[in-house]
Order: structure tokens, then C-alpha cells, then sequence
């Protein structure tokens, strides 16, 4: 079998496999937040970010090559994955006290991994109002990063093509599609797979909240790197 | 500043504290270190302190600072602990990013004022308080790190008392402080 070297260790792999894929399946961690194994990489949160032979890239975009020297789990790799986390926190608004998904969130358990004790960069506190419009679900777009997993679940899965993105640069916004921009005038339901997708705390079901106890949270007994891997052994 | 690991110091350090924008819950956690406060009295000295009541911060070794910056006061008291202080720390999630204080920051300053004191059911004639006395507010509730330099930040709404015990006695000990083992929270 193919394979390729990740942090000096033998990886192998299947052909089109991407590096992150074939890492987590030997059971390796390479980080992710836009990436879901049931949908085409989407390369935009770089969190997954390796040198592969002395070039950055995406490992979840990138397909493996026989005989790759990859680095991943290095101070440097690392150190940009805390930079990048620090900027998502900072473009939102990321107040983790009050916010539903604490101790589930992705976004949340990165920081810790990455031991991100600082958002570092000036905060832009934006003013993106919150939409409650639907009987079932909230968005509190404040949180959203942009990983358009929900958009890809609406429109590949559910079928429905709620959400989209919209905008450049620092005026991307993630929006409803219809013409009041609310959701509560779609067909959106709390049952789709874009309303159980979000890896941070945009998109919440109304009604149970703070139902899981501190201490019981996805996040709280074990580090993301541990559930990711879970996960792909199951 | 720093005695090697495992020495006790020479001298105790001297630590001032404060609560700029936040709401005492971290000194309150910090008093749950409970009977490792024997410990760090034997090592440290209080300041300037709502445990102490000296009101001017002189010069000291290990400033930490509750609370994010709203208004004037709050900056000129980070200001003084900056000059005075050799290390300055970001002591909860209101001092790391602004936390609760900063959720206002989407609205103007006026809106906020008015909402609270002239509209606010129950309110006959309300008028916004113009007291000289009262620090003015800021327009944006900002992070301590934004107004003057900051040397380790401790998050945690608030930081747990085994964590804030951790954060010290690495520091105190002339280590790097590291939140390891569940200690490193945001919320
Ligand atoms: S989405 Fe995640 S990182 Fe953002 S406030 Fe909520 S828990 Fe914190
Ligand atoms: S709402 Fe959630 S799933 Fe959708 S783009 Fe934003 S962060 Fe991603
Ligand atoms: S996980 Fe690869 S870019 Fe987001």
C-alpha cells in the first residue's frame, strides 16, 4: 500500500484520499472545522493546515502523494492554528459564558487544544442581530465562522437551499434565503441535518437549552483531538 | 524576580488586584483556593486590593486585573498597574475579551443610556445621570490587552479556583504558567 510520512510516521493510503482523511483513519489527529466526512472538502477554515513537501496546505483538500514528508503537530503548524483560531474568535462575537453550545463547540475545544488563552488581535465586535423568527430554531449569526456546513447540508441533503453566504472578505455573512431574510418564512425544519450541523452555536433548537450539565459536555471529559478519533473508529 | 523552582523567595511578592468592568466573580474564585490561602500568604503580600483597601497601587511584582475596560476610570486605574506592576495578568473572561460588559458593544453608547434610564418600564422623567463625579463611559467595552500591554491571560468565567491556584504557583515558581488537564476554560 501507498503511504507517506506524517511527523516522521508511516501513513498509508488509498488513492484520492486526502492527507486528513488517511491520517485520521491510521489514527492520527490533523485538526479540522469545515470538514465533514459526508461532504466534499470545502478548504476554508484551514485549521488542517500541514507542510506537505515544504509547501502549506490544506490536508483536507489536499489529496496524499506517495513518499510526502507531511508535517503537522509541529510548534509551527501549531502556532498558525492558534493564530487562526484567534482571528475567527476575534471577526465574531464569541462569548463563550452565555453561549448555548459552550462545552460542545468545536471553535471552543480547538482553543483549548491549541491552549489559545488570548484572542491576541483587536476584536471587531460586529453587529449581526440574531433571527428568531422560526418556532423551533434560533440563529444567533454573532457566532457563525463561515464553514458552510449548513449550507452544504440544505442544499445536498435536505434538499432545501436555506442558507448561503454572501459577501467578501470582511463583509461575508452567512443569509436566509427568502425574501424577508427570515427563517421563519422557509420551509426549514428542526429536523433537516442543517439544523444539527453547526460545529459552533449558530443555529440552536429553541425550547431545551443548557440541558447538559457542566462537567457532562461533549468537551468537558476529553479533548476534541480524542473525540475526533473516536468518531472515526465507530 | 523569580526564585528558582522548589526556593522559596527571597522576599514576598507583592500583588496588587482589581475588578475594572467585571463582576467580583473572579476574586471570589480566587478566595476558593480556600486552604491554599495559608500557602500564599506565606509567599505573597496584598497591595492595592478590595482585599486590602489601599486605594493607590505602588510598585509591585504580579498585577492581576478582573474585568474588561467601559470607562475612563478603569483606564486610567490598568494604566497604573502597568507602570507598577513587572507582570500583569488577565484575570477571567471580562479581562481576556470583554466578556458580559462587551455584549453591549453592538449598540451606541446613547441607545444604552437611554434604554436604561429614560425607557425602562417604570421610569417617569428619567434622566441619564450626568454627575462629575461618575467615570465616563467608553463607547466600546474593550479587553484589557487592547489598552496597555499584558503578560498571560488566565480565561474562565470565572477561572476555577484549582486553576487560578495552578496559574500562580507556576508563576511564583519561576515557570511558565500552563493550564494542563481541564483547567483552561472560556466559560
Ligand atoms: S460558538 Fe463556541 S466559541 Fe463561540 S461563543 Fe459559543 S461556545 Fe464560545
Ligand atoms: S451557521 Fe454554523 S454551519 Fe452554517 S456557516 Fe455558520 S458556522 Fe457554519
Ligand atoms: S478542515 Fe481543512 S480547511 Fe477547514
Amino acid at each position: 500500500m501507498k503511504q507517506f510520512l506524517l511527523d516522521g510516521q508511516p501513513v498509508p493510503f488509498e488513492d484520492g484520499q486526502s492527507i486528513l482523511e488517511a491520517a485520521r483513519q491510521a489514527g492520527h489527529y490533523i485538526p479540522s472545522l469545515c470538514w465533514h466526512k459526508d461532504f466534499p472538502a470545502h478548504g476554508s477554515c484551514k485549521l488542517c493546515i500541514v507542510k506537505a513537501a515544504g509547501r502549506h496546505v490544506s490536508a483536507c483538500a489536499t489529496p496524499a502523494k506517495e513518499g510526502w514528508e507531511v508535517e503537522s503537530a509541529t510548534p509551527e503548524m501549531n502556532g498558525e492554528r492558534r493564530a487562526l483560531l484567534q482571528m475567527l474568535f476575534v471577526e465574531g462575537n464569541h462569548f463563550c459564558p452565555s453561549c448555548e453550545k459552550s462545552g460542545n463547540c468545536e471553535l471552543q475545544a480547538l482553543g483549548y487544544e491549541y491552549e489559545m488563552l488570548t484572542s491576541r488581535f483587536r476584536h471587531f465586535y460586529p453587529d449581526r442581530p440574531v433571527d428568531a423568527s422560526h418556532p423551533d430554531v434560533l440563529l444567533d449569526f454573532n457566532r457563525c465562522i463561515f464553514c458552510e456546513l449548513c449550507v452544504r447540508a440544505s442544499r445536498d441533503v435536505d434538499g432545501k437551499a436555506v442558507f448561503a453566504l454572501t459577501g467578501r472578505g470582511i463583509n461575508k455573512h452567512l443569509v436566509v434565503n427568502a425574501e424577508s431574510g427570515r427563517l421563519g418564512d422557509t420551509d426549514f425544519s428542526k429536523d433537516d441535518l442543517a439544523a444539527r450541523i453547526c460545529p459552533v452555536g449558530v443555529i440552536l433548537r429553541k425550547g431545551p437549552g443548557f440541558a447538559v450539565p457542566i462537567g457532562e459536555r461533549t468537551y468537558d471529559g476529553q479533548s476534541i483531538r480524542e473525540q475526533k478519533l473516536k468518531e472515526e473508529e465507530s | 524576580m523569580s526564585p528558582a523552582p522548589g526556593s522559596p523567595p527571597a522576599r514576598k511578592l507583592r500583588v496588587p488586584t482589581t475588578s475594572l468592568a467585571g463582576c467580583f466573580g473572579c476574586h471570589m474564585s480566587f478566595l476558593d483556593i480556600d486552604e491554599h490561602l495559608f500557602e500564599l500568604v506565606e509567599l505573597i503580600e496584598f497591595d492595592r486590593s478590595p482585599l486590602t483597601d489601599i486605594k493607590e497601587v505602588g510598585p509591585c511584582d504580579i498585577g492581576l486585573i478582573e474585568g474588561g475596560v467601559c470607562n475612563a476610570e478603569n483606564v486610567h486605574v490598568l494604566r497604573a498597574f502597568r507602570r507598577q506592576c513587572k507582570t500583569l495578568i488577565a484575570l477571567g473572561a471580562c479581562a481576556v475579551n470583554g466578556g458580559l460588559p462587551a455584549q453591549r458593544n453592538h449598540l451606541s453608547l446613547s441607545e444604552c443610556l437611554r434604554e436604561v434610564y429614560q425607557f425602562r418600564p417604570g421610569i417617569e422623567n428619567g434622566q441619564i445621570p450626568n454627575d462629575p463625579e461618575l467615570p465616563l463611559p467608553l463607547d466600546k467595552v474593550r479587553p484589557i490587552h487592547e489598552v496597555v500591554r499584558i503578560d498571560y491571560f488566565l480565561p474562565g468565567c470565572p477561572p476555577s479556583g484549582p486553576a487560578i491556584w495552578k496559574f500562580l504557583t507556576d508563576l511564583i515558581a519561576g515557570r511558565t504558567p500552563r493550564l494542563s488537564d481541564g483547567l483552561l476554560h472560556y466559560d
